[in-house]
Formats: C-alpha cells, sequence, structure tokens
C-alpha cells in the first residue's frame, strides 16, 4: 500500500518488464533507477500495462514526480527539472 | 548511459540518434487519410473496441526501422488492423478480400 | 504477425473500413461525423481560456485545480476526454510540455496536435535539452528561472497557462486570446503584446 505525499523522496524501480517479453510501459526509461520526489497525487486509473493487453486492469494510483536534471542526464543542467506521472507500483519511498 | 542500452526503440526522451537533429517547425497540414484514421481510433474507443492503451501497444511493437519510416497515421493504421486481428474483431480472410476490391 | 500489417495505408484502412461498416461496427457516416467534430477543436479554444484565466481570477484558480471543468464552462466538449491538466507558468518557473513514448497533446481544447510536437526530435530533446529546443523557436528563458518539462505519461493530458504579457492592461477578452498561439499553450514560445494582430 503507497501512500506517498507530497516532498517524499522517491526511487524509480530499475526494472525493465520489456526485456521479459512483450510489455507497455509508461515509466520512460529515462527515470528508471533514478531519485525524485513526489509532486502530488493524481488520482487513480487502471492499470494501462493490463488495459494494453485488454486485460482486466486493477486502478492504480499516480502520482506527479520531479526529477533534478542533473539527476537524470551527465550534462543535465542544475536548476531545471522534468516532471513525470508516474504509477505507484514503480516508486520505492527512501 | 545505462538506459540507453535497454531503452524501447518508442521511448525517445534524450535518444542520443535524435539529440542533435534540428525540429522541423513547418505546418505540416492532415490529410484526409489522417483524419479519417484519428476519428476511425476515437469511435473504436467510443464504443469499447480497442483502447489507446492497446494503440500505443500496436504501435511499439512495430520494428524500430518501420516506425521510424511510417508517418504518424501511417503507424496508427497499422496498429489499428494489428489490434482487430489479434482480437478477432476482423479476421485475415475478411480485411484481405476488403482489400481486393 | 500478420504480412497484411505491412500493407500501405491507404489500402489497410479502406479494408478496414469496409469490413467494419460491413459487420454493422462503424459506420461512414459515423467516421465522418466524428471527423468533423473532431476538426471543430483548435488553439483558439485554448487561447479563450488563456485569456479569461488572465482577467477573472476565479477562473483561473478553476482552471489550475480543474482544467476539465474549467473548459467545460467554456462550452468545450469533454465528456471522455482525459483529465486536463494545466501549468502554470510564473516568474521563477517555466514549463514545456512533452509527450516523450508518443505523442499526448491537449486534443479536446487545442486540436490536432503539430507535427512538430509527434516528431522525434521534439520528443527526445525536451527532457534532455530544454532551452536549446526552446532557442529553436527564438525562445529564451532567463537563466534563473527554472524551466520545468512536463513529459505526458499517462493519463492526463496538460498545457500550459503562460504569463500575461506586459503591455496588455485594458485589452478585451478577445484581443488577449487573439495573441495566445498554440506554442504558447505548449511552451515552445511565450506571449508577446507585440503579437497584437
Amino acid at each position: 500500500m503507497s501512500g506517498l505525499c507530497p516532498g517524499q523522496r522517491v526511487r524509480v524501480r530499475d526494472d525493465w518488464p520489456e526485456l521479459r517479453g512483450p510489455a507497455h510501459i509508461r515509466t520512460p526509461h529515462y527515470v528508471r533507477g533514478r531519485q525524485g520526489r513526489i509532486v502530488r497525487y493524481l488520482g487513480s486509473f487502471p492499470n494501462p500495462e493490463d488495459l494494453a493487453f485488454a486485460r482486466p486492469a486493477p486502478q492504480r494510483a499516480l502520482y506527479h514526480v520531479a526529477f533534478d536534471e542533473p539527476a537524470l542526464w551527465p550534462e543535465g543542467r542544475g536548476g531545471d527539472e522534468v516532471l513525470v506521472e508516474l504509477y505507484e507500483h514503480w516508486l520505492e519511498p527512501l | 548511459m545505462e538506459t540507453e542500452r535497454k531503452r524501447a526503440h518508442h521511448d525517445l526522451g534524450g535518444a542520443p540518434r535524435f539529440m542533435c537533429e534540428p525540429v522541423d517547425k513547418a505546418p505540416h497540414a492532415l490529410t484526409g487519410f489522417d483524419r479519417d484514421v484519428d476519428a476511425l481510433r476515437q469511435l473504436l474507443g467510443r464504443k469499447g473496441i480497442m483502447t489507446v492503451d492497446e494503440l500505443r501497444r500496436g504501435i511499439e511493437a512495430i520494428p524500430e526501422a518501420q516506425y521510424h519510416a511510417l508517418s504518424y497515421y501511417r503507424r496508427w493504421v497499422r496498429s489499428i488492423a494489428d489490434n482487430l486481428l489479434r482480437k478477432g474483431i476482423v479476421t485475415e480472410a475478411e480485411l484481405r478480400a476488403a482489400m481486393r476490391r | 504477425m500478420s504480412a497484411l500489417l505491412e500493407e500501405d495505408g491507404e489500402r489497410l484502412l479502406a479494408g478496414l473500413r469496409a469490413v467494419l461498416a460491413a459487420k454493422g461496427l462503424i459506420s461512414e457516416a459515423e467516421i465522418a461525423a466524428r471527423r468533423a467534430a473532431t476538426d471543430t477543436a483548435a488553439p483558439a479554444q485554448g487561447a479563450r481560456m488563456i485569456a479569461r484565466a488572465w482577467t477573472d481570477p476565479e477562473y483561473r484558480a478553476l482552471l489550475l485545480r480543474d482544467g476539465t471543468a474549467a473548459a467545460e464552462i467554456m462550452g468545450i466538449p469533454m465528456l471522455g476526454a482525459p483529465p486536463l491538466g494545466v501549468a502554470e507558468n510564473t516568474p521563477e518557473v517555466h514549463n514545456l510540455i512533452v509527450c516523450t513514448l508518443c505523442s499526448c497533446y491537449p486534443r479536446a481544447v487545442l486540436g490536432y496536435p503539430p507535427f512538430w510536437y509527434k516528431s522525434a526530435a521534439y520528443r527526445a530533446r525536451a527532457v534532455r535539452d530544454p532551452r536549446g529546443l526552446l532557442a529553436e523557436w527564438g525562445t529564451e528563458i532567463p537563466a534563473q528561472v527554472r524551466i520545468r518539462v512536463v513529459d505526458s505519461t499517462a493519463d492526463y493530458r496538460w498545457m500550459v497557462l503562460p504569463m500575461r504579457p506586459v503591455g496588455t492592461d485594458g485589452w478585451s477578452a478577445a484581443e488577449l486570446a487573439a495573441i495566445v498561439r498554440d506554442s504558447d499553450m505548449i511552451g515552445v514560445t511565450v506571449p508577446g503584446a507585440a503579437s497584437r494582430p
């Protein structure tokens, strides 16, 4: 059960389901294994990973997560950031 | 970068292949084909026949070379066909016959 | 995977339409009607929302809290559309919208996405070099302003609420809406009073 609050620091799971078989993943490669912080809860939605294969899709909490550019790229510019919508099952609280 | 090796080809954020490519800012008018594909996709969604998630999955399954070679809406049509065939909503025989006319 | 998928897209579309119509699933009339309805959405709709937010603090608050409701109040049909998120530009933060995984765009409000928004170059560069990308439009965000790139990876569709340009005091809603372009609502440009037609 997750209940991530604004400001909570999180790490995105360094997982690659698409390397194990057909998958539809909405967690961009560039945030996997990276650290960010919760901006806010966006609501709960059916898991697109299941919808994509016409499988029953459980509701998953969706969060807006902020990542500092330098945390994502070697040349990332300090002060700028990327906000990504991520599902709860991809997030580990730090 | 570690993730570049494992990146699926549609997962384009920061992809080195495109980081130095200028953006084509010219307006490209949509054709009738484009608009019809778009409308068809919306109707399939509204009628519960195919979700946008299934559309995306079908597009992501297009092999890399073709993914980049096909126009935006040709990727959509290919994915729509893929999904409707997979789900048995349309059979190969039916589609083949319809295309022969 | 069927060899049919390799067929020319126009032929594939024609075949799909014929089969779907024959099965009574989707008719030609429905396609024509949906196409016509989709064609009515255009950046001008979003521009009207922005102009109102600039002059009406209650509407601005609603727009930021519940973009879908704010669109509906302006007569923009949002039934069945994904939730609309609105990212507010401030003197401290400039927002830039992208969908790196496909091309998610606030279509119900702004209409069809521009070609450049769907391009590989835009999708690749926005999250990794937003300032270099904005330079393609001649847009320079001051160094002390944070750029916040919003990657539309899930259920929301995002648009930017730009800052109201200086020099627009006393302008009517119509005059304000006329200077807001789709590029402003995605964040590759900022509106200016000089754009007054």
